[in-house]
């Protein structure tokens, strides 16, 4: 049950802005939520946190009129409120700031704003009073945009503050934010937190929706938990820990720090010389990467994503074509020509993990075991005779991954979109580290993936790291490079802005330089 | 379990859609004052009642087999091969060229003779469609089409100007020797003793198409090209990160496609019409896509699909000969079909997925 009898930072007698009674919504089989009751008090930040497939996305859904709850109210002000539609979200108060935005990009911040609550045909009067009352939301929030700018023109965070605007400016009285931090620099999003405090204190309900256990500490007031379609608990911030709540998610004890010893780096694996790439449209994404990397060290690249990271994985995985120079174990390896494709990669010991297992690292319609096979379909033991592939011999295979890497549920012939985030991952992960590479790739490694995989995957990664391999590791979660790599590169607009010690360095810095500012400055 | 099991997919939707499409020819029929039971009884009767409306139907059926996987294939691949016609119009020329090219002792060796001319045939005329596609990115569906006419055009001069024997009027290459003549299904299935009607155009390819069948679903299903075929077909983003070459993929694909295609001249043109005739596809390129869109793009699929389309070609030709329904009308039926087996089966899919939600919910 969901027991929310937390009232926040009022008193019970005052109306809550919203409260949920007994909500319920299942896709067919699948309970997404199960009797979900919360309370949020007015002028309260009310953090929601859970697994991936918690059904916190559910709820919010609900919450904004795109799904039709099966059973259960929302409670409005102390008004039961049917929300069958987005229109009527927004006419009950309630503002969302998705996680991918929704902003017309050739469009400028005004036109934006008023896109679908424009005024009459004549646009000039909607936007000279649009003008005017960002220029107050700017002043008394802290949310300076130029009204006149390009969407394309303004950087992630203050294409936020735009989502966040075009939400007040249709009189929003409660704000959803969808995990907004995944794009935000370290400083973005202290910028962003501080908005959110701000609007609180002028009487806003906001509800943040994340993973970070980080963020709800330090920016709610009261924080549910979900797990697997229930509210397991709602409790007030100041009086839980990040550990508790991590317990909450998971339903049992989690490490959140990475136990690792130091590392010990043996040769030079990988080196990286000078290394360019252009992308399809002629744009340089990587301008002139050196780095290098030995045994037994993991690599870990910082950055904000969009600056280069995912050209240096493809380049190196196979996928896109550079020029440069890079050397695997003194050997010069291909870039344009006929080795420079996956399979040679492979076939050199480079294994990757890629940054979206779900459109580069798995076929979603294939089932577990020929997901199991991919990228190694040419491999001896995969095979038949000269051109029939060994299918039982690919599906014991995959039984004996699945059972290694704790894939659940442990079946071969389950389609890969039916597993969850956490475990498709561990899929691509088994396939790739069981190869045995001597140098892993790694893009995001625990993108979307809930904590109880997280904690295994670091793991396994370190564990291929103690065995004497070397490891490139891609992550935006600035904690996860934090915890897991031996050396720290910061990458910021192709180029790699400086490499810091894990332990000589801390988040403001590192936020620096991944938002360019030069190691020196810095 | 409340979720759509696999044979209601397979056989349920289809068989839904066929009913509809039925139902509404039968509206259709009633429209222009015929009686559309009476017309099913003559398409039944005219098409599977008799060794003979069998001996058309799977002749119709073979031609459709082969295109159909030709398509399948392709659909595989992500690749829409509407081509069909042009690479079964090359595939004839390659018939022809083996069937004239050397006095064959037997028909046997005269086929094994056509089966890899028309499949070279067939390939060579796909090739260029993919070559441009995974070259220059032009879009597979407009090169395919195009060469329809290209195809036409060159089997028009060919017959004209250079096959053509001297002194004969119309454009047609001159008649195959007696050798190669394919046995039909009276001759083969009387070496077993099994009675069946003399002179009926089912022969031999026959057999060739369900080997067709075979071996496209152990290409498709068991060996490594088939795996990276279909690797392709569902995300190219996740074959090239899995080093599966694109330009190999679609030029591969596209060869097999175009020599299924060819093959289908055998039945046509060997089987049938013992010469190279003008138009010996007769639209059977195009039904391809339909059969393979009602298989689903499997050769099981693929075959009954065929074989419906046969039933349809063989009773809507009775249908012509025996009542006052126009021959026009065959076809509205034919496109009935073809639209909500093909182009509408989400129509019936959907609410069927709906109807096995909420009664899996029930039994729980």
């Amino acid at each position: 049950m969901g027991g929310a009898d937390i009232s926040g930072r009022q008193s019970s007698a005052a109306p809550f802005a919203i409260e949920l009674r007994g909500i319920s919504k299942a896709f067919g089989p699948v309970q997404a939520n199960k009797d979900i009751s919360i309370q949020v008090a007015k002028g309260s930040i009310h953090g929601i946190i859970g697994e991936n497939g918690a059904g916190k996305s559910t709820l919010m859904s609900i919450l904004y009129g795109f799904y039709k709850a099966d059973a259960g109210e929302i409670v409005i002000d102390g008004k039961v409120t049917p929300i069958p539609d987005s229109q009527s979200a927004i006419r009950a108060g309630i503002g969302m700031v998705f996680q991918h935005f929704k902003l017309v990009q050739n469009f400028t911040v005004l036109e934006n704003v008023i896109l679908g609550a424009e005024e009459g045909g004549i646009l000039a009067r909607s936007l000279a009073r649009a003008r005017k009352v960002l220029a107050d939301l700017a002043r008394e929030y802290e949310l300076d945009v130029d009204p006149d700018a390009l969407i394309e023109d303004l950087s992630v965070g203050h294409q936020q503050r735009v989502e966040i605007l075009k939400a007040l400016y249709r009189q929003a009285d409660i704000l959803i934010l969808d995990e907004p931090t995944g794009v935000l620099t370290p400083a973005e999003a202290d910028h962003l937190f501080r908005i959110l405090k701000g609007l609180r204190d002028q009487g806003k309900t906001i509800i943040l929706i994340t993973h970070k256990l980080r963020e709800i500490m330090e920016t709610t007031d009261t924080v549910s938990v979900m797990r697997r379609g229930t509210m397991v608990a709602t409790v007030r911030t100041a009086e839980t820990s990040p550990e508790e709540l991590a317990e909450l998610m998971v339903g049992r004890k989690v490490l959140l720090q990475v136990e690792k010893a130091p590392a010990t780096p043996g040769k030079t694996v990988l080196e990286v010389e000078n290394l360019r790439v252009r992308d399809t449209q002629g744009v340089e994404r990587l301008k002139g990467i050196n780095l290098t990397i030995r045994a037994g060290e993991i690599l870990g690249i910082a950055g904000v994503a969009g600056n280069g990271q995912s050209e240096l994985l493809e380049v190196l995985g196979g996928i896109a074509r550079g020029i440069g120079t890079i050397r695997l174990n003194g050997r010069e390896l291909d870039l344009t020509g006929r080795h420079s494709d996956g399979q040679s990669r492979r076939a050199d010991g480079i294994a990757h993990v890629p940054e979206d297992r779900q459109v580069l690292g798995l076929i979603m319609d294939f089932t577990a075991w020929e997901n199991v096979a991919f990228g190694y379909h040419h491999a001896p033991e995969y095979q038949k005779s000269a051109l029939l592939m060994d299918n039982d011999a690919i599906r014991a295979d995959c039984e004996k991954k699945m059972a290694t890497f704790d894939v659940r549920p442990p079946i071969p012939t389950l389609a890969a979109k039916n597993f969850s985030g956490g475990n498709q991952q561990k899929i691509v992960v088994a396939r790739e580290i069981e190869r045995n590479p001597d140098l892993l790739l790694v893009g995001q490694p625990t993108r979307g993936v809930d904590i109880g995989a997280i904690e295994f995957i670091h793991k396994q990664i370190v564990a291929l790291r103690d065995a004497g391999k070397a490891v490139l590791l891609v992550s935006v979660e600035l904690d996860e490079i934090m915890s897991l790599a031996d050396r720290i590169a910061v990458m910021f607009d192709g180029r790699i802005m400086g490499e810091r010690l894990p332990d000589q360095t801390n988040e403001r810095e590192l936020g620096l330089l991944m938002a360019g500012v030069s190691g020196e400055a810095a | 379990m409340g979720r759509m099991p696999k044979w209601a997919d397979a056989v349920l939707v289809p068989l839904l859609s066929l009913i509809i499409a039925f139902v509404i020819s039968g509206l259709v029929i009633l429209a222009i004052g015929e009686d559309p039971v009476e017309a099913l009884k003559i398409m039944v009767t005219g098409a599977l009642g008799s060794t003979y409306g069998w001996g058309y139907t799977l002749y119709y059926a073979t031609n459709f087999i082969f295109t159909g996987l030709a398509v399948a294939i392709a659909f595989h691949a992500g690749l829409f091969n509407i081509g069909g016609e042009g690479q079964a119009t090359l595939g004839g020329l390659g018939v022809a060229v083996a069937c004239l090219m050397l006095p064959w002792p037997h028909w046997s060796l005269a086929l094994l003779a056509s089966v890899v001319l028309s499949a070279a045939f067939g390939a060579a005329w796909a090739a260029a469609p993919a070559w441009l596609q995974a070259k220059r990115g032009s879009h597979i569906v407009i090169t395919t089409i195009m060469f329809n006419f290209i195809a036409a055009a060159l089997l028009n001069y060919l017959l004209v100007n250079v096959m053509r024997p001297r002194g004969q009027m119309d454009p047609a290459s001159a008649r195959f020797p007696a050798e190669t003549n394919l046995p039909d299904l009276h001759q083969m299935l009387g070496w077993f003793g099994i009675p069946f009607a003399k002179g009926t155009p089912a022969n031999v390819s026959l057999f060739v198409a369900l080997i067709a069948c075979v071996a496209v679903w152990a290409i498709i299903w068991r060996t490594r090209l088939g795996y990276e075929i279909r690797s392709f077909g569902k995300s190219e983003k996740a074959a090239i990160y899995a080093g599966i070459s694109p330009v190999r993929i679609t030029m591969y694909a596209m060869l097999i496609s175009g020599a299924l295609s060819g093959l289908m001249a055998v039945n046509t043109v060997q089987g049938e019409a013992n010469r190279l005739l003008l138009n010996s596809v007769e639209g059977a390129g195009f039904i391809g896509i339909a059969v393979a869109l009602m298989g689903r793009s499997h050769p099981v699929g693929v075959f009954f699909a065929a074989l419906l389309f046969g039933f349809l070609y063989q009773g809507g030709a009775e249908l012509a000969l025996w009542t006052k329904i126009p021959r026009e009308l065959i076809t509205v039926i034919q496109a009935l079909v073809i639209l909500f087996t093909g182009a509408l089966d989400d129509m019936v899919r959907v609410p069927l997925k709906r109807l096995f939600l909420a009664s899996g919910r029930g039994g729980q």
